[in-house]
Parts: C-alpha cells; structure tokens; sequence
C-alpha cells in the first residue's frame, strides 16, 4: 500500500462526496445549501489540486485539468455568493441561489469525472 | 520547458498545500467564534470577511479589526493565527526562493534558454563544439566577419569566458559533453541553417564522437575536424569526415613550402592573416644544410618526414627513444637542453632547429641554449600554450607552431572564404616569380597592414544590380567593379585574385573579363573598397554610374523633370 495515493485518493472522493451534499436539495431553496458546505468544498478541491500538481504522465494531466476546471466552477460559486450577499441590494434571492447550485453542479461532474478516471487507473494497475 | 514546469510544480506542492490548510482553519476558526456587532448583539462572522481578515492577517501584520471589534475569543484565536499563517507564508516563499536557486533548475532554464535562442537562428552558423584556444580564435574569426556560430563546451568557466569576451555577433553557448548527441541536437545540429560542425575538443575521442554524431543525425552538414593523431584521421575519414586538420602535419607542411617558396608562403600568409595586423615578414628556411630536431613525437615525426623528403640532413635529439621509435639516422639521446646533447648533434655544424617537444620550458631552453652555440641558426619553436607567446616571441625563433592558432586559421579560411583554400591551391602551381610580383602588387595596395580577404557571388541576393545588369542592358566587366561609384575616375584598391565562371578557375582573372550571373570572385584589397563595391553590386544607379558614367533619373517624377530641364 502506498500511503501516498491514499492521501490522493482521499481528497479526490472527498472533493466529489462533499461537491454532492452541497449539491442536494431544492436548486433554489438557500436553506438547502448551506455556505459552510461550499467551504469546505472549496478548500478540499483546492487540496486535490495541488496534490495533482507534478505528475508527467497523461493520466495525471487530464486529472489535473478536471480538477482546475471544477476549481473555475467553485470559485465562481464562491464569488457570485459573496457579490450577492455584499455588493447587491437584492441579497440572495431564490435565482441567484439556483445559479450558484448549478454552477457547483458543473464542478460536481468535473469531479465525477475526476474519480472515474481515479478508478479506471487504479483497475488497470491491478491487472 | 516540460522538465522546468513540472520541477517548480512538484516541489511547491508541500508549500501550497500547508499554505491551503492554514487559510482553511484560520478562516474558518474566525466563522465560528461567537463574535459581536456594534450594539454587542451576539452574530458570527461570515465566511467572506473571515477570507478578507486572513488574507491580510498572514501578509501584514498592520491592521483593525473588521468588520466590527473582536470578541476576546476572537482574539486568541486571531493571535494563534497569524504565527501560524505568517510562518507558512515565509516557507512558501522561502521554498520558491530555494527552488530558483536550485542548480538543476537553473541547469534545465539555462539549457531551455539555449534551445529557444538556436531555434531562432534566422542566419546560417557553424556549431563549434569546444571552446578552447583553437575555439575561441575561430569564433572570433568568424564572427569579425557577421558569421554567426553556437558554442558547446563541457568547461562552464570557458563558457562564462566566452560571455566575456567581446563577439561581433551574438554567439550561443551551451555548458554541456559535446559528446552527447542530445547535446548537439538542442545546439542546432537538425537546424536547417546550421552549416556544419566543426569538432575542436582537445580529445581526440571526442571529436570523432562529434563527427560520427553529426553524420549520423545530418548526412548533409559538412563536418569539420582536429585530429592529433593518424590512426584518428583515417578513422575520420573513413565515415566522410568533410575536412580533418592534424595541426602537426599541417605546420610541417607548411614549412616544408617555405623552404622551396618562400615568397608562396608569404603570399598565401597574408591573404589568410587576421586583416589590420601588421604584415609578416617572409622566413628564408635554409634548404641545404643540417637540421637538428629536438623531440621525436607527433610533431618531430612530421617535420622529420617533411624535411626529409627535402633532401636535408637531418639529426634528431629524443629523450624516451624508446617509446618514440628511431629514425634512420639514429637518435641523439637527451632533451636537447643542455649543450652537450647539441653538441653531439652537431649544433655548430646545423643550419636548422627545430624545438619541437610538448614542453614550453624545454623548448624554450633549447633555442636559448642553442642560440648561444650557433646564432645563424633557423629556429623553429613548438609553442604549446599561447599564454606562452610573449616569452617565444623574445626567445629569438623565425617561426613560432601554435597548433590551435594554425588549426584556427585553416578552418577560418575555410569557413569565411573557402575561394581562397581553392586559391591557395593553384597558387601552388605557380612559381616564385609570379608569387612574387604579386606580393610587390599587394604591398602598394594595402602598405603596412595585412590585406582584407573577400568573395563576391553574382547571385540575386548577394549582388541584385549585377545580377540584372544584362537585362538592362549593361556591359560588366571586372574593371567596372573596380571604380569607384563615388568618383569613378578613381580605382577601387583591390585586386581580382579569383574568378570562377561556368566551373572554370581563372587565376588572376584579366581586368576586361566580363562578369556574369553566377560568377564567384575573390579579391584582396583595403576592407573600404570592400564597402564601396557593394554599392555597385546591389545598387543599379551606383552600378549604371561606374558603367557609363552618366546618372540617370530613374522614377517617372524624375525622369519628367529632368526632361523639362533638358531643353532649357
């Protein structure tokens, strides 16, 4: 067992497990997505990020790229939140809400897409 | 570029994840805390101003509390905060700091930098692989003429000397084994400018390494050698090696040509000398007569078999005979430094000497010691080091071998001007007389300094007005291109030594020789008339000018005017 590709896989599922439950819920319900959750999303799919960093093969530059695309998404999220709460008088309404949703959704798929790969080369390690 | 990226990538994942988890927990331990508004009402603080406080916590430790005062809760938290996230800044930063002064690193972006400036090569160069004695002089040669070259060496100090040292042209250069053929690919080998390779390490493995490698990966690029040994040149030549110089052999030679023409020799001397040093006087080697050779290796075995065939005679002074081998005439045994050795060789009874053993001290002793016994002596000193030169150029020797300097100039020459290698050849036909007159000719062109040494190639780029000439209707001929376009009464002061039309070498071409598209001439003369030529060759006005003498107005507002003046 190699303990650094558990590290690796770790952050890689817990990116996409915590992208799920921030995710769940009515699309534009707030009180179904709460702010902590996409706090923590960020900050998990940032570390899998960097720990993606360094890797030559092709396998890890696609992983690399759906990790910087999911991270684009969530830093979006994050930004919209804020100019919604901070620099807009309306707050955050029920349409804001739901593009915020979506675009964690997009990162949501990034991520699913990020495993697969994680699994599909870990099936092929084995044979 | 691949290597670089993913080097700073690896090493700054440590730095930026510990960076990531310290925002994280600093932020995210300042959400928590039961904080207070204005009023004291109990509130927490949101994530964005948790982000904005750590942000500027870690970077600056000069700030209020914000958005309002701090709970004292808030403040221990804070407190343990910014030794955390203040620390973890400065080992980022530390680590990227230590990443740029890290060798490799600075190894694989000088190497990149290397490959970026080769690719762009937008004239033809030379690669020269070492930059030694031999090196150095030859880039300098090169580049005095705008002929751009790139440069391996495996020594980094010689390759910050070559940093130094002040080029003409801009010259690449590359801390790398030569003998790697990734080496010599990143330093433009496949390059479809790059000429030829010219192979000057000082080992000889080495440079036939080169020359398999250049080959190898490019058939077509001519492939330029030193060789110190005979085994080594043959095996060059073997596989196509363009030209191998043995600067031994060629020194021998050389004076071998001296000693029947001497004038032969100071022709070609001249010609192929650096242009503005001072001209050389001619050397009269003895040609009958006793030569003492001190030395019997690689060079005294040359200048023994050369003057051999002379018809000298010949005495020959070794001290490891057994490890040189004899020559017919048996061997004096000693160094040739004290006097009886000299003696035994007849040193009183010589004509000749030749110092020629791989120690400067030892050569330079023996023409001292020899000098003393017999001051008509023709001395011949071996100079092996060029930080030598000023104590041979006292010690009273008519010629100085410098192995890199003889190999430097032949390869110049060949590189610069290869009409005059072909030159030099056929002069070699000629005799003493023609040889000369020439001299005589060249003295009252350029006096005291050594000639200026140029190629002209009627071709559409090169020289454009002459190229069109015909089909304007002009008649060219080699006098035409010696005027002068500014005044054309006057003469440029240059010689025509070389013309090669339709494969045909003529010698001394005769000035009413016409000139025609695709002709190559090589003329000797001041590098100013050099300038001024280039003027008749490229522009068509400077060129109808020395052809006809009248300058005709050429665009149609001119050619209007000039027929409004006409018949006033």
């Amino acid at each position: 067992m190699n303990p650094e590709k558990v590290v690796f896989g770790f952050f890689i599922v817990l990116a996409l497990t915590l992208n799920f439950g921030f995710f769940v819920g009515e699309l534009d319900n707030p009180s179904h997505h709460h702010a902590w959750e996409l706090f923590a999303v960020v900050v998990v799919n940032m570390i899998a990020t960097v720990l993606k960093f360094g890797d030559r093969t092709q396998m890890g530059a696609v992983l690399l790229a759906t990790s910087l695309v999911a991270m684009l998404q969530l830093i979006a999220a994050s930004l919209v939140w804020t100019f919604a709460v901070y620099a807009t008088d309306a707050g955050l309404t029920a349409s804001i809400m739901a593009s915020i949703v979506s675009l964690s959704g997009g990162a949501m798929i990034a991520n699913v897409v990020s495993v697969t790969l994680l699994v599909i080369e870990t099936v092929m390690l084995r044979r | 570029m691949d290597t670089i990226f993913f080097l700073v990538l690896r090493r700054m994942r440590t730095p930026l994840l510990t960076l990531i988890v310290a925002y994280a927990v600093a932020m995210a331990g300042m959400a928590i805390i039961p904080a207070q508004d204005a009023d004291g009402n109990p509130t927490t603080m949101s994530l964005f101003h948790a982000f904005y406080f750590v942000s500027y916590m870690s970077t600056t430790i000069g700030f209020g509390e914000l958005p309002n005062a701090f709970t004292d809760a808030q403040r221990i938290w804070v407190s343990v905060s910014v030794f955390v996230t203040v620390a973890v800044w400065i080992y980022a930063i530390g680590n990227l700091i230590a990443l740029l002064q890290d060798t490799t690193l600075q190894r694989a972006v000088a190497e990149r930098r290397f490959r970026m400036r080769v690719r762009r090569m937008a004239h033809p160069f030379y690669l020269i692989c070492g930059y030694g004695q031999t090196g150095s002089t030859l880039v300098k040669g090169l580049t005095d003429r705008h002929l751009h070259a790139v440069v391996i060496d495996i020594d980094p100090e010689r390759i910050s000397l070559l940093q130094l040292d002040n080029q003409r042209e801009f010259v690449p250069a590359l801390c790398a084994d030569a003998r790697s053929p990734d080496a010599l690919e990143s330093a433009g080998l496949k390059h479809p400018l790059c000429r030829g390779v010219v192979a000057l390490t000082n080992v000889n493995e080495a440079n036939l390494k080169i020359a398999i490698a250049a080959k190898l990966l490019n058939a077509e690029s001519k492939v330029i050698c030193r060789a110190d040994s005979h085994e080594i040149e043959a095996n060059m030549a073997s596989f196509g090696t363009d030209h191998i110089y043995d600067p031994f052999d060629a020194f021998a030679l050389y004076i071998a040509v001296a000693i029947q023409a001497p004038c032969q020799t100071l022709l070609v001397d001249w010609l192929s000398g650096f242009t503005g040093d001072t001209i050389s006087e001619p050397h009269y080697p003895p040609h009958q007569g006793r030569w003492v050779i001190c030395g019997y290796g690689r060079f005294g075995k040359a200048m023994y078999k050369h003057l051999k065939e002379q018809g000298l005679d010949l005495a020959v002074i070794e001290a490891a005979p057994h490890k040189t081998g004899i020559p017919a005439e048996g061997v004096v045994h000693g160094r040739g430094t004290e006097a009886v050795t000299l003696e035994e060789a007849e040193i009183r009874r010589a004509v000749g000497l030749v110092a020629g053993t791989d120690n400067d001290a030892d050569n330079l002793s023996i023409v001292m010691t020899a000098l003393e016994l017999n001051p008509d002596l023709f001395v011949i000193a071996r100079e092996n080091r060029l930080q030598n030169k000023e104590l041979f150029d006292r010690v009273g020797a008519h010629a100085i071998m410098n192995p890199s300097t003889i190999i430097a100039r032949r390869i110049r020459v060949r590189l610069v001007t290869p009409l005059l290698a072909d030159f030099s050849n056929l002069a070699r036909f000629q005799d003493e007389v023609w040889a000369s007159s020439l001299v005589a000719r060249i003295i009252a062109l350029v006096e005291e300094r050594m000639p200026y040494v140029w190629e002209v190639s009627v071709d559409q780029e090169r020289a454009f007005a002459l190229h069109d000439a015909q089909d304007r209707g002009l008649h060219v001929t080699l006098d035409t291109l010696l005027h002068d376009p500014r005044n054309r009464e006057r003469q440029l002061r240059a010689i025509p030594l070389l013309l090669i039309q339709n494969g045909e070498r003529i010698l001394l071409p005769a000035l009413d020789e016409r000139v025609e598209a695709g002709d190559r001439l090589l003329f000797c003369g001041l590098e100013e008339a050099r300038w001024r030529m280039d003027w008749v060759l490229q522009n068509i006005h400077a060129l109808r000018y020395v052809a006809t003498g009248e300058s005709q107005r050429e665009g149609a507002v001119w050619r209007w005017i000039a027929a409004w003046q006409r018949p006033r």
